[in-house]
C-alpha cells in the first residue's frame, strides 16, 4: 500500500439511491467504523472537499448537480462510487431515466461494487482513493510549479 | 523586554498552541464519543492541505478580508500579551470579527450571508459581557492596563467570580462550540452547510483556521488574567484553569445540541446581567 494522503475531506452525494448505501456511508463515521481515524471530515461543503463520494446511478434530473458539485471541488479531488448503482447502473440500467453510472457524467477514480455496499468495503474503497489522492497531490504539486521553471 | 518577548512569543507560537489544542479537542470529542480520534497533529495537516490545493475563489475581496481578521485577532492578543488596554483589545476583537462577516458577506452564496447574519447575531450576544468584563476589571484594580491587573497582591477572581462565569459562557461562543455554534460549526453536516465558511476554499479557508488557533489563545489568556497576581505560584494556576475551562468547554460541546437563535440571545443576556451585572453591582457598592 502506497503512502495515504492526509487531511481528505469528504463529500457525499445521493445520485438516485435507494438510501441502501447512503444509510452504510453514514455508518463509516459511527463510532464502530470512525472514518475520522484517517483524518476525514464528512464536510457537505463541495468547495472544501477532496472526495466525492456517489451512491445511487445518475439520472437525467441528477446529471447538472453530480456536474456542478464536481465542478465547484477544487483540485486536486477523487471521485469514489459506491454501490453497484453508482458503478454501472445496477438494477435501474435498463431503466428510461437512468444515464447509467457515476463515470458516465464525470471521471470516477475507484469503484466500490455491493448492493448495498458494506462499511468495510467502502472504507477500504476510500483507503485506495487515498493513495490515489496523495499521487494527485504530488502532480498537482508538480505541474503547480512547472510553468514558473519555464519562463526562467 | 518582557513585553517583546511575550508579543513575539504568541505572534508565533499561538498558531502551534491552538492547533495543538485543536488537535486535543478533536481526541477528545472522539474519545466521549467512544471513537479513536484523529491523529493529534491533524490540524497541521488539514492546514498544509488546505495550503496546498487549488485557489478557487469567488471574488477578488474575500482573502484580503480574510487577512484582515487575521492580522487585527494577531493585533487583539499582542495587546493583551504586551500588557497594554484591556478595553482596546477588546474593541479590537470585535473589530476583527466584523472583518470575518464582511468576508463572509461578501459572496453571493445564501448559506454564507446566513452564517454572517447569525454570526452578528452572536456578536450581539457575547459583546455586552466583554463590557462588563473590562468594567470588572477596572473596578477590581483601578486600571485598565494589563501590566497592572497582573501586579495585584490577590487574584482579581476573587472579586470578579460572577464575571468569569459569564466569559465561560461566551467563550462557547467565541471557540464556535454546541449549543452556540450557529454561524458556522467544526463538526459535520449543519442545516447550512458550513454556514460562515461555505464559499471559503483551500488558502482562504486556511487562513480563517489559523485565525480561529490565535482566538483560542487569546481567548484562554484572558480566562488566565483573572488568575494571574504578583505571585510566581499564581502563573500554573492559571494555567492549569485555562486548561480545565477548554476541558468543560470540550465536554459541554459533546453534550449539547445546538440551540436556536433566541435561546442564545436570551441565555447569554440573562447569564450576563445575573452574573456580570451583579457581580459589578456588588462591586460597586462594597468599594
Amino acid at each position: 500500500m502506497g503512502k495515504l494522503a492526509k487531511s481528505p475531506w469528504l463529500l457525499h452525494y445521493d445520485g438516485s439511491s435507494c438510501n441502501g448505501c447512503d444509510i452504510e456511508v453514514l455508518a463509516c463515521t459511527t463510532p464502530v467504523y470512525d472514518i475520522e481515524r484517517f483524518g476525514i471530515i464528512n464536510t457537505g461543503d463541495p468547495f472544501q472537499a477532496d472526495i466525492l463520494l456517489i451512491t445511487g446511478g445518475i439520472n437525467s434530473q441528477s446529471e447538472s448537480v453530480v456536474k456542478q458539485i464536481y465542478s465547484q471541488m477544487p483540485d486536486p479531488k477523487v471521485v469514489v462510487a459506491v454501490g453497484i448503482c453508482a458503478c454501472t447502473g445496477g438494477v435501474f440500467k435498463e431503466c428510461y431515466n437512468i444515464k447509467g453510472g457515476v463515470d458516465t457524467v464525470i471521471p470516477v477514480d475507484v469503484y466500490v461494487p455491493g448492493c448495498a455496499a458494506r462499511p468495510q468495503a467502502i472504507i477500504d474503497g476510500v483507503a485506495q482513493a487515498l493513495e490515489i489522492l496523495q499521487e494527485k497531490r504530488v502532480a498537482y504539486k508538480q505541474q503547480k510549479k512547472g510553468p514558473k521553471e519555464d519562463t526562467k | 523586554m518582557i513585553q517583546t518577548i511575550s508579543v513575539v512569543a504568541y505572534l508565533l507560537l499561538a498558531p502551534f498552541l491552538g492547533a495543538f489544542l485543536d488537535g486535543l479537542d478533536r481526541i477528545l470529542s472522539a474519545r466521549m464519543q467512544g471513537r479513536k480520534g484523529p491523529p493529534f497533529l491533524q490540524p497541521f495537516y488539514d492546514i498544509g492541505k488546505l495550503f496546498s490545493k487549488q485557489m478557487l475563489a469567488v471574488n477578488n475581496a474575500q482573502l484580503f478580508l480574510n487577512l484582515c481578521y487575521l492580522i487585527f485577532l494577531a493585533v487583539a492578543g499582542c495587546m493583551l500579551f504586551a500588557g497594554a488596554d484591556i478595553l482596546m483589545c477588546l474593541f479590537i476583537l470585535s473589530t476583527a470579527d466584523m472583518f470575518l462577516i464582511m468576508a463572509a458577506s461578501s459572496d453571493s452564496s445564501p448559506y454564507a450571508t446566513m452564517g454572517a447574519g447569525r454570526e452578528m447575531i452572536q456578536m450581539m450576544a457575547y459583546e455586552p459581557l466583554t463590557l462588563l468584563l473590562a468594567v470588572g476589571f477596572y473596578l477590581a484594580t483601578g486600571s485598565f492596563q494589563v501590566t497592572d491587573i497582573i501586579h495585584m497582591p490577590q487574584s482579581a477572581v476573587i472579586l470578579l467570580p460572577g464575571i468569569l462565569l459569564g466569559f465561560f459562557f461566551i467563550t462557547a461562543i467565541k471557540l464556535r462550540k454546541s449549543p452556540f455554534d450557529l454561524s458556522t460549526s467544526h463538526h459535520a453536516h449543519q442545516e447550512m452547510v458550513k454556514g460562515l465558511t461555505t464559499e471559503m476554499a483551500g488558502p482562504t479557508l486556511a487562513i480563517m483556521n489559523i485565525a480561529e488557533y490565535y482566538e483560542i489563545v487569546l481567548m484562554l489568556g484572558i480566562v488566565a488574567l483573572f488568575f494571574v497576581n504578583e505571585n510566581w505560584w499564581s502563573w500554573p494556576l492559571a494555567i492549569a484553569v485555562c486548561l480545565i475551562l477548554y476541558f468543560l468547554e470540550i465536554l459541554w460541546d459533546n453534550v449539547s445540541a445546538r440551540v436556536k437563535w433566541k435561546t442564545l440571545l436570551s441565555s447569554c443576556w440573562i447569564v450576563t446581567l445575573l452574573a456580570g451585572g451583579l457581580n459589578i453591582l456588588i462591586l460597586m457598592l462594597v468599594r
